[in-house]
């Protein structure tokens, strides 16, 4: 009995207790993210934003959470119910599940795999699905163009991700994502960081993130004008809060992914004692905080993209510069010798 | 090794009961959700065995790309079924006997692994237990079969550069952006700007 305890039960305990951890205050961010976008658009805009619930309105996403749990689950009578009701429980999963391998401080990650990277991009790619199933599962027209814009675009803009995180790995030599902070770190601080040397890259995979997590200007598979709200049309309740929240949780999973590619991380802007007081979470969390209000900046700023304007920057316009960068790095990497085991 | 051999199990019986799915559900649309559930197991059992580049590879590559492009077909496509399945007898002994062979080359392969273990161990590039398998595979890949996997790129462009060819047609009245225009083009030639005196228009 007591070594089953040691073998088995305690260290699955032990991971369920760093799940909850992590997946808690996730959760709340989320919630808050929701009452943040909806305060910092209400500032861009000069008005006041949500401010009757609670003190400053910060209970306005408590009030939210409850009204979506009152309300009532409609399945549509056309609908196929297995696949309508995996999909938002799949989207909201796989937004969860990335999280597993994401470095909040040095040796702080739930699981420190050596394929990192490409973990995220699976899952994110996987993404999809949710979204597909979702608006062919709904049996309206609708939700299935939304569906069909959304796979249409996540495909293309995955392929520049995919080679922008090919430019950053081949700086660092690793799939690992804390091998990936630890080579953004040095004497110069924030210098250091690979948004210094790959700015273009840095660029073009933040835009990337926009169009991956169909966000503003990039948000046509809901584009409400057009497709009233897109894939999710007929949901409501809990599977439309399922949706809503992995949207939000993807979001800020793009922005942590950001920040450990390019800002370093749980890493301080300089490695000198003010600083580095301050424990590497909350940097982490800062940083992360940095990316979501550039998200929520630009959905109150710019237009929707026509479609065919976002496909066109997708494949004739990041695409080859991202291609190009690739070449460009290695070769930079090679000639001078800066990759690492050559020095 | 408990919790490794009930994973193994897990993943095995989900990939072999969805891979029987893909084939029997009615709905197309299903079938492909079943496949995708067959890969995912896949990668699940390459993680099993250690090889978590493959597995990464395959969810990405197969589930996050190929299968998507198989969904969108699926659904865009109104495919009758039951018509489909009349000929299902008369192409029995054609598929009947592509299934033969495959099996038994199966057979051949993972006989000789059994019946000879030690032929394991003269393959052309073994791999040390210290290197990592991202390593391993860019050792092979880039390193020592360089020639062969650049003319396997080679191959795979010809075919890509093939289809399109294939496929392309040039569209009469087809009007596009032209964003290089649009950008160079001058206010001064474009707008004129006049003062209108209020109540009496131009």
């Amino acid at each position: 009995m007591a070594e089953l305890w040691a073998e088995y039960l305690w260290p699955a305990l032990l991971i369920v207790l760093k799940v909850v951890a992590i997946c808690v205050p996730l959760l709340i961010s989320v919630a808050y993210l929701t009452f943040a976008e909806r305060k910092v658009i209400g500032a861009i805009h000069r008005r006041k934003g949500p401010n009757v619930v609670g003190p400053f309105g910060l209970l306005q996403p408590m009030a939210d959470g409850l009204k979506l749990m009152l309300k009532e689950t409609i399945i549509p009578t056309g609908a196929n119910r297995a696949v309508f009701i995996i999909a938002p429980m799949l989207t909201f999963i796989l937004a969860l599940v990335a999280w597993a391998v994401i470095p909040f401080g040095d040796g702080v990650v739930l699981a420190n795999i050596n394929v990192g990277v490409l973990y995220l991009f699976a899952i994110s790619s996987l993404g999809v699905y949710g979204i597909v199933m979702a608006g062919w599962a709904s049996n309206s027209k609708y939700a299935f163009l939304g569906g069909l814009r959304s796979a249409a675009q996540m495909v293309s803009y995955e392929v520049s991700m995919g080679f922008v995180l090919i430019t950053v790995l081949l700086c660092v030599g690793s799939l690992n994502l804390s091998d990936i902070v630890r080579a953004q770190s040095g004497p110069l601080g924030m210098l250091q960081w690979f948004v210094v040397p790959l700015l273009p890259m840095a660029v073009i995979f933040l835009v990337s993130a926009l169009a991956e997590t169909n966000r503003h200007p990039f948000d046509l598979p809901e584009a409400e004008a057009e497709l009233v709200s897109g894939y999710n049309v007929e949901y409501s309740a809990m599977t439309f809060a399922l949706f809503f929240l992995g949207e939000y949780a993807n979001m800020i999973l793009m922005s942590a992914i950001t920040s450990v590619l390019f800002l370093g991380g749980w890493l301080p802007p300089l490695p000198v004692a003010p600083f580095t007081w301050v424990p590497g979470p909350v940097w982490f969390a800062l940083k992360i905080a940095a990316c979501l209000f550039v998200f929520l900046w630009v959905r109150a700023t710019l237009p929707r993209y026509r479609y065919d304007q976002l496909m066109r920057l997708g494949w004739k316009v990041f695409l080859p510069v991202s291609l190009a960068a690739v070449v460009i790095v290695a070769g930079v990497v090679l000639t001078f010798g800066l990759g690492p085991g050559m020095k | 090794m408990i919790i490794q051999g009930l994973a193994f199990y897990l993943f095995s019986l989900v990939a072999v009961v969805s891979a029987v799915m893909v084939i029997s559900a009615r709905n197309p649309v299903h079938s492909v959700l079943f496949l995708i559930l067959t890969f995912f197991n896949a990668a699940g059992l390459f993680v099993l065995s250690g090889a978590e580049f493959l597995a990464m590879i395959l969810v990405i590559v197969y589930v996050g790309a190929v299968a998507v492009m198989f969904l969108f077909v699926v659904m865009m496509l109104d495919i009758n079924f039951a018509e489909l399945r009349q000929g299902f007898l008369r192409y029995l002994p054609i598929g009947g006997l592509v299934g033969f062979i495959l099996l038994a080359e199966l057979l051949v392969i993972l006989g000789g692994w059994t019946l000879a273990p030690e032929a394991a161990a003269t393959a052309a590039a073994p791999v040390q237990a210290s290197v990592s398998n991202t390593h391993a595979l860019g050792q092979i890949l880039y390193t020592r079969y360089l020639y062969l996997f650049q003319v396997a790129g080679m191959i795979l462009l010809i075919a890509m550069v093939g289809a399109i060819v294939l496929t392309l047609r040039r569209r009469q009245g087809v009007r596009r952006q032209s964003i290089s225009e649009q950008v160079a083009r001058d206010p001064k030639a474009c707008i004129e700007i006049r003062k209108i005196p209020t109540g009496r228009g131009i």
